[in-house]
């Protein structure tokens, strides 16, 4: 706590010093005069920052504010309705939290400015995951889908197309990732489960689900169907044509004979589907297996041995930000990678950027149970002080590197996006 | 009304239609005519180009997606219309010509619409634990043994979609009928008894034909409202099935706006040809005039 609280005040000092200067507001000596402007100016200073409910909370929001001095609004919309606001009500938006695939396909509507790498105090202590494109022994990540690194810099302002390798303007400011696998009723199916190819299993026919989402329940297919022998994918986070085809037509002959119970929408459909038993293993997000849990039900997250499907996302700041609102939203940048954010998601089964403030901010209990894979040595909480898991539990999966290094495709958009909406349409309608 | 305040402007029916207009100009004439102009331009997925292009027709007239979309819809239509008409006419019929006492016929019409105090959604949703796997009715079935395996076919299912539509449409289609017959003459059918027609004759050439005016107001409203849906297929279908609109907003959430303008477009002509043919089977006008 200490060490979070003088470094604000440097920060917030250093702010102050930029934006007298650059308002040319200084009076006289000037040092004295500007903690004044800024506690007046500061006050009626709102961000709006909009993004997914699992990005944007409102408790992180009125943290933040409570330390920053001003206020920061919360606002949630699905990824789809916020690639819309983006590009069509840009005014209505300060910060928008956009997951990477969708920075794919609306980076270039140049409605966002980059973040200037040099004003991210912790810049250097984001993992390398993120930034750098690397696993954690080194080697090259999956470039299967948008790897975070394929969108996280630019050459600068006004560029609307990413750089290849880092320079000192990130698209956005990475926060948080998971590794997504599959769901399973563990008591319901009583044997081990470790490929992906098990979502086509005849044995489990009119008890599996896929997520309605084309471009990720398309790819839980291509894992299902490589796990299988079926096909080998030059990209499954890029497929042309004849893969699509290939897939699609696998998944409506899988359809017709019944193969699947549900193609779910929603999060509360998801935990619904598999807490009802009407679905033994689906394509399925970290924290509905945890909704799972808590009603009692047995639920693992199953890591699989082909590997994750990963995600991530960052906070983009919008172009008409400028002058003292600029400035708050880098405070509320580097706020947000200082450990309180970190702890809160990590305790909803999250990783967030920089892995050393949120160390600092959890228990070596907790730390142990999210990161390290090792088991619980007491109970652990949710963000609201809920059980949601006993001592002696292990996370599913294990630890940070074993999920997060062992992610074989990422979430995407595809160059041939139409007609894989379209065939996928046809699948849906079969 | 004008004729009768005599002395009234020329201009007194204009401003008497004025705000309606202005309304439905505004609500319903811009947007509509906004999904038009879009369904002709081009887009490059995130940005639209007012540029006129034929492609986006192209391609929803060419895929095949196009036409299982509209049959899929279509036998949702003409099932839900057929069990509506059913149960709505079998429900007109019994409060208007069997339950004579007027205060038991309002107290009997009002029972119906009470499922209606709840919304939509979630009467929906109420169905989901009771046809599901381990829900009341499959429980109900296996604990009095007359099956040994859950009925799957109960729940994500064309038949859950179809069961939600008339739950919840089936009073669009009790009112309108209850209302034109209310207004037959009784002494029609007395007539027609005096005449020796069977009570089957009496229902076919007296009843129908005189309550069809209630039937083609209640189809219309049917129709357009499983034609217009997306939500209770998505939802009752489990994602199973797509509506012409699901499939709508497939495109949308992908910022491929033009496609679906186009797509919506087509579902507009499809509805306005529909109700145009019920229409032209009754003449709804002439017949609300009586």
């Amino acid at each position: 706590m200490t060490t979070r609280t003088s470094k604000t005040g440097v920060s917030r000092r250093d702010f102050l010093k930029t934006s007298a200067a650059g308002a040319g507001a200084a009076v006289g000596s000037g040092i004295l005069g500007a903690p004044m402007i800024w506690a007046q100016t500061i006050k009626d200073i709102t961000l709006n920052q909009v993004g997914p409910s699992y990005s944007v909370i409102g408790d992180i929001c009125e943290k933040a504010s409570a330390d920053l001095g001003f206020k920061i609004v919360p606002q949630t919309a699905d990824s789809t309705q916020l690639m819309a606001k983006v590009v069509n009500q840009p005014e209505t938006i300060d910060i928008a939290d956009l997951e990477f695939w969708a920075m794919q396909k609306i980076w270039r509507s140049g409605q966002l400015q980059p973040v200037e790498v040099n004003r991210i105090a912790k810049w250097g202590d984001i993992t390398p995951v993120m930034k750098d494109g690397k696993n954690f022994d080194g080697s090259a990540q999956s470039m299967q889908g948008t790897t975070p690194i394929k969108v996280m810099y630019t050459g600068g302002a006004g560029d609307t197309t990413f750089a290849a390798s880092a320079t000192d303007f990130a698209t956005t400011l990475p926060t948080i990732f998971n590794a997504d696998t599959v769901g399973i009723r563990p008591d319901l199916i009583g044997r081990p489960v470790d490929s992906w190819g098990e979502l086509f299993n005849p044995e489990f026919k009119g008890k599996t689900a896929l997520v309605n989402i084309p471009q990720i329940g398309i790819m839980d297919a291509a894992m299902a169907m490589e796990a299988l022998g079926e096909l080998t994918y030059g990209d499954k986070g890029n497929m042309t044509r004849e893969e699509i085809d290939a897939t699609i037509n696998r998944l409506i002959g899988l359809k017709k004979d019944g193969q699947f119970r549900a193609f779910w929408s929603t999060f509360d459909e998801s935990v619904n589907l598999m807490a009802g038993g009407e679905v033994v293993i689906q394509s399925m997000w970290s924290p509905a297996v945890t909704a799972v849990k808590s009603r009692g039900t047995a639920c693992v997250y199953q890591g699989l041995k082909e590997g994750y499907r990963g995600w991530g996302l960052g906070m983009g700041l919008m172009s008409h930000l400028e002058g003292i609102k600029l400035e708050a939203a880098y405070e509320y940048l580097n706020w947000y990678l200082s450990g309180w954010q970190g702890a809160f998601i990590a305790r909803q089964g999250y990783y967030s950027s920089v892995l050393s403030t949120t160390k600092e901010q959890l228990t070596a209990n907790e730390w142990g149970y999210w990161y390290e894979g090792k088991a619980a040595t007491e109970d652990i909480l949710d963000p609201y002080g809920a059980v949601m898991d006993k001592a002696g539990a292990v996370r599913d999966g294990g630890s940070f590197e074993a999920r997060m290094g062992h992610v074989a495709c990422w979430n995407t958009v595809m160059d041939e996006e139409r007609y894989m909406v379209q065939r996928w349409n046809e699948f849906v309608s079969s | 009304m004008s004729r009768s305040s005599g002395r009234s402007s020329p201009l007194t029916p204009y401003l008497q239609v004025a705000p309606l207009a202005l309304i439905m100009l505004a609500m319903v004439g811009v947007p509509l005519i906004t999904v038009v102009l879009l369904s002709f331009w081009q887009s490059d997925g995130i940005s639209i180009y007012p540029e006129f292009t034929w492609a986006n027709y192209a391609q929803v007239l060419t895929s095949p997606v196009t036409l299982t979309l509209f049959l899929n819809t279509l036998k949702y239509a003409a099932l839900t219309l057929v069990a509506t008409i059913l149960i709505g006419f079998t429900c007109s019929y019994f409060l208007v010509f069997h339950v004579r006492n007027l205060k038991w016929q309002i107290g009997l019409f009002l029972l119906c619409t009470i499922p209606f105090w709840t919304s939509n959604v979630i009467r929906m949703v109420s169905w989901i634990p009771f046809l599901g796997r381990e829900g009341v009715f499959n429980q109900a079935l296996i604990s009095a043994g007359m099956i040994d395996q859950p009925l799957d076919i109960l729940l994500y299912s064309d038949f859950a979609v179809v069961l939600t539509y008339i739950h919840l449409f089936t009073l669009f289609m009790i009112v309108p009928i209850f209302n034109s017959m209310a207004k037959i003459n009784p002494n029609l059918i007395e007539a027609a008894r005096d005449a020796g027609a069977s009570g089957w004759q009496i229902l076919w050439t007296v009843i129908v034909p005189l309550s069809r005016t209630g039937i083609a107001l209640g189809s219309i409203f049917v129709v357009t409202l499983v034609m217009g849906d997306f939500f209770v297929v998505r939802v009752m279908s489990g994602g199973q099935s797509a509506s012409v609109v699901s499939a709508m907003k497939n495109q949308i959430d992908q910022l491929f706006y033009p496609e679906a303008a186009a797509m919506a477009v087509l579902l507009i002509v499809v509805v306005l040809l529909m109700v145009s043919a019920i229409l032209r089977i009754v003449d709804i006008r002439s017949e609300l005039a009586k």
